[in-house]
């Protein structure tokens, strides 16, 4: 269930500022991908346009072929609302729906989009929980609201809010930059376990991060404030931390910049 | 090759990413667009067919309709004006504005520097119950209660500042059901409206302003006029002129407890002089008034609407740049 | 040597030692009391009322005046304009205070199990029975209908101004609902009147009167739900899309559920407000002395008519109904209204 995503050649625009141009990049199905690089340069921007939620934005919209496996999630015909679907996102602050209980919250994909069974909700629920190491902690208080739990319980709670509507691919928006060392730990372990299942792309500002969790690394940056965003070089993980072919990665990764 | 958000209706046979629900998005966006347009279609139709009723009857007006001070439309020939009633629809608001506006801010000021903090909120509540007083009880209190009560006080200024004409009670003179009472009555209708606002706006200026100028060791009335009150200026006269917007449309409490006359006659303590309002006259003719007269008073109806929309429009724009967010009115 | 000598101008912290502390406060707003005691003890000064304001006002110089002489101009200035702010306060709860207990206390004696079972017909102006029962059914008839119009509909117009409207029409819209919330309640009444009752030939009734409280109750519940919809944060709308859901549902099951609290205690209030009108109902619903249960045809009282049409009457028993019947309306109105602050403590939305 896991896809290639391929984007060709892709632009991003806010009305008429251009906040990323010619992104072309490849990402490989069950591997975790980490987008780098300094504040601005159009990493989560980027992101957002794979699963198409840059253009929910007024006055945003996209260029360029962004494809899973062989379709343009741009192309005529295709619903933004079934690519959203299709690929699941966490965000940077964790973010449960504040009326729904923990139960509600995992399962409102599901049920939005007319799973009414509530077997196969209460196992889905279940799954999901347990893929996202939350089950243990909450199983006795699923009918709670999910805005009780702790910063780093919510997160995984909207984890396993993205991954119950079976996702082929989880994009992450900084997911840790909100929490302490050791629930970002718990998450880091928990996308090790779940790229197995999925294709994980993670913004990240924290390099350490990267360098722990990600096999491929992507380095954005831009030429000055104003200018779009580019993607300077993607490589694994291994070679942009040790020997990367640009010097500006490199003068990023040690500090010169940024 | 672009991508808005606007996109062509989906292909159903577009297989696993093909749209298949974007008809509910497109009936709900239907159904909130159809309600949108039907409320505008109401309005504007109800505006035009009162211009279409009430343009005819000022023409059939004998005198001139903005200056005469009479009102009996019914007769023949025609004979009415809104002089007298707009006089006593602005004198009536003006006065309680003068009343409530400086009381209302100085609530305003209690909440937001004066009370202690766990006061604060009840009482800010509890000024609000003002506004939830039915205005027919406020009639009933200040005819029954106010204008009795406040014989002596109008005696008293009568007495001791009848030189000036406000106060003057002539030789006729009867303190009771005068303009003064009825405006106090909207003084104190409106006054909720106004503290409210005040208080929202004075607590929108930023605590480290505050904190700013006591440092410099400023009193709490000087750090007042040196970091409130210069940012909340133009606020505040928003929220009086709401205020005002209030009290000129009011008219159950006017007309229950204003003795009703066509004068416009500045002896504010003189119950034998009264005065009307635009809204006050409404209740008191439309029952008894035939064709023309309905017509008539609808012209005057809208001669108050133009003039309330006009004191809320300014209010409103007045309020929006000096950047304050004001309470939904 | 500048420096030293504008040191030595200001004051030195040994100067806070000359304050006017709260003690001395008291003693000095005892000692009025006691001096404005003998004065109307003494002098043809008299009243009880009188007294009081005597009393504030000689407070009000006396502190002033101490202050003055020991903490200097600022300090007596600021110490004024405090109990100025105070008095200010106490000019709005007093007479909070006199209305509801004078109706609360006029109210008590006619209000009974008889009154609020008994209309009006059958009896002659002298009687001094008879109730308000065919009030408080028009009353509910009406304020229900209007609610049940105004809350969907300015529900659809808040969410089509906040989430699809776009361009001219919306700002028309928009524009349309900020005329309203202007309309001076008898006009509202005068253009249902106008255009239902004698333009259409309706005549009076129940549904009448509910168009013109819709007219007065639209915008109050449009602008509290475009508020409280526009502090949904964006972050939940984004979590739902990138769940898969469709807008629609996005506002329907996301967004709309974050913000009800907030909208229900902004519905609430309008409910309320309208439910004390008067003015709009003498010209739509009219007034009557029989029970009308039908919303839809002929004259129909409501509590606020009824007591307008009491005090128009204008004997004794009259007063006593129209406070009775003001009784029953200010709890009926109060409950709404604590109700719906007592829900705003539940709404998770506050304003940044």
């Amino acid at each position: 269930m896991s896809k290639r995503i391929v984007a060709e050649d892709v632009n991003a625009f806010y009305g008429s500022f251009r906040a990323i141009a010619g992104v072309s990049l490849t990402i490989e199905p069950n591997t975790v991908t980490a987008l780098i690089g300094p504040s601005g340069c159009g990493k989560s921007t980027f992101l957002r346009t794979i699963n198409r939620l840059h253009e929910v934005i007024p006055g945003a919209r996209v260029e360029g072929k962004v494809m899973l496996d062989s379709e343009d999630l741009y192309g005529a015909g295709v619903d933004a609302v079934a690519v959203r679907r299709t690929i699941g996102m966490v965000f940077q602050r964790p973010n449960p729906f504040p009326t729904m209980s923990i139960y509600d919250n995992v399962a409102a994909g599901l049920r939005l989009n007319g799973i009414k069974n509530s077997k196969v909700l209460d196992e889905a629920v279940e799954r999901s929980l347990r893929g996202a190491n939350l089950w243990n902690e909450v199983k006795e208080r699923l009918a709670k609201p999910g805005a009780g739990l702790s910063g780093g319980q919510q997160q995984r709670l909207c984890i396993a809010r993205a991954i119950a509507v079976e996702p082929q691919v989880l994009l992450m928006d900084e997911p840790c930059s909100a929490l302490d060392p050791i629930s970002t730990l718990a998450i880091e372990d928990l996308m090790t376990d779940l790229k197995q299942r999925y294709t994980i792309v993670i913004v990240t500002h924290n390099m350490q991060q990267a360098a722990r969790v990600s096999d491929r690394t992507g380095f954005f940056s831009l030429e000055a404030t104003g200018e779009p965003g580019r993607l300077i070089e993607i490589d694994t993980t291994e070679k942009i931390f040790s020997n990367p072919s640009e010097k500006r990665t490199e003068d990023y990764i040690t500090g010169r910049f940024g | 090759m672009t991508a808005s958000t606007e996109r062509p209706p989906p292909d159903l046979s577009g297989g696993g990413l093909g749209a298949t629900r974007r008809v509910g998005d497109r009936v709900f966006a239907a159904l909130t667009t159809g309600a949108g347009v039907l409320v505008l279609a109401l309005i504007v139709a109800i505006g035009a067919f009162l211009l279409t009723k009430a343009i005819p009857a000022v023409q059939k007006d004998s005198t001139n309709f903005f200056t005469t001070k009479l009102w009996q439309p019914d007769n023949d020939p025609s004979v009415f004006g809104i002089a007298a009633l707009v006089f006593g629809t602005l004198l009536s608001s003006i006065i309680a504005l003068v009343v409530a506006g400086p009381i209302a801010i100085g609530i305003a000021l209690y909440i937001s520097d004066y009370a202690p903090r766990r006061l604060a909120t009840p009482i800010g509540y509890l000024v609000d119950l003002l506004a939830a007083v039915p205005s027919v009880v406020y009639g009933l209190w200040g005819l029954l209660f106010l204008a009795p009560h406040s014989d002596k006080f109008q005696q008293f200024l009568s007495d001791h500042f009848g030189f000036i004409p406000l106060f003057d009670l002539g030789k006729n003179g009867v303190v009771g059901r005068s303009m003064m009472i009825a405006s106090l009555v909207l003084a104190i209708m409106i006054l909720p409206i106004v503290a409210a606002i005040s208080r929202e706006i004075f607590l929108q200026v930023p605590q480290a302003n505050r904190e700013a100028a006591l440092a410099l060791g400023a009193t709490k009335l000087e750090m007042i006029r040196l970091a409130v009150l210069p940012y909340s200026k133009s606020g505040v006269v928003g929220a009086l002129m709401l205020g005002l917007g209030r009290a000129l449309g009011e008219t159950i409490a006017v007309a229950l407890v204003l003795s009703l006359s066509y004068s416009t006659s500045f002896h504010i303590i003189d119950a034998n002089v009264g005065g009307n309002t635009i809204a006050a006259n409404i209740a008191s003719q439309y029952q008894a008034a035939e064709p023309l007269g309905q017509r008539a008073l609808i012209a005057s109806g809208l001669v108050l609407f133009v003039i309330t929309f006009a004191v809320n429009a300014l209010a409103r724009y007045v309020v929006t740049r000096s950047g304050k967010r004001a309470a939904a009115v | 040597m500048s420096a030293p000598s504008l040191l030595d101008q200001l004051p030195g912290l040994g100067d806070q030692a000359r304050r006017l502390h709260a003690p001395v406060r008291l003693a000095l707003l005892a000692l009025t009391v006691l001096v404005s005691l003998l004065l109307f003890a003494s002098t043809p000064l008299q009243g009880r009322v009188d007294f009081v304001v005597f009393v504030v006002i000689a407070f009000a110089l006396v502190q002033t005046g101490v202050s003055f002489a020991l903490e200097g101009r600022r300090h007596a200035l600021d110490r004024l304009v405090s109990l100025l702010v105070h008095l200010a306060l106490l000019a709005a709860v007093v007479p909070l205070v006199s209305v509801l207990s004078y109706t609360v206390y006029k109210g008590l004696k006619k209000l009974d199990g008889q009154f609020l079972t008994h209309n009006l017909t059958g009896l002659g102006p002298l009687d001094t029975n008879g109730g308000e029962y065919h009030a408080i059914i028009g009353t509910l008839e009406q304020v229900l209908m209007a609610t049940a119009i105004a809350v969907p509909l300015g529900l659809l117009v808040a969410i089509y101004i906040t989430e699809y409207g776009k361009g001219w029409l919306a700002a028309a819209v928009r524009f349309v609902i900020d005329v309203m919330t202007g309309i001076p309640s008898i006009v509202a009444g005068l253009f249902v009147f106008a255009f239902w009752v004698i333009g259409l030939h309706r005549g009076y009734s129940g549904l009448a009167a509910a168009f013109s409280l819709t007219i007065l109750m639209l915008p109050v519940v449009v602008r509290s739900s475009e508020e409280m919809i526009k502090l949904v944060p964006a972050e939940l709308r984004e979590a739902s899309y990138a769940l898969g859901l469709p807008k629609w549902k996005t506002i329907l099951r996301i967004v709309l559920p974050t913000a009800s609290a907030g909208i229900t205690t902004g519905t609430m209030l309008a409910v309320a407000r309208v439910t004390g009108e008067t003015a709009p109902l003498l010209l739509t619903s009219f007034i009557t002395p029989a029970t009308n249960t039908s919303p839809i045809a002929g004259k129909q009282t409501a509590i606020p008519t009824f007591i307008f049409s009491q005090i128009g009457l204008g004997r004794p028993a009259n007063y006593d109904r129209a406070w009775a019947a003001a009784l029953t309306l200010i709890i009926i109105v109060l409950v709404l209204y604590i109700s719906a602050r007592l829900l705003t403590r539940r709404n998770t939305l506050t304003r940044r």
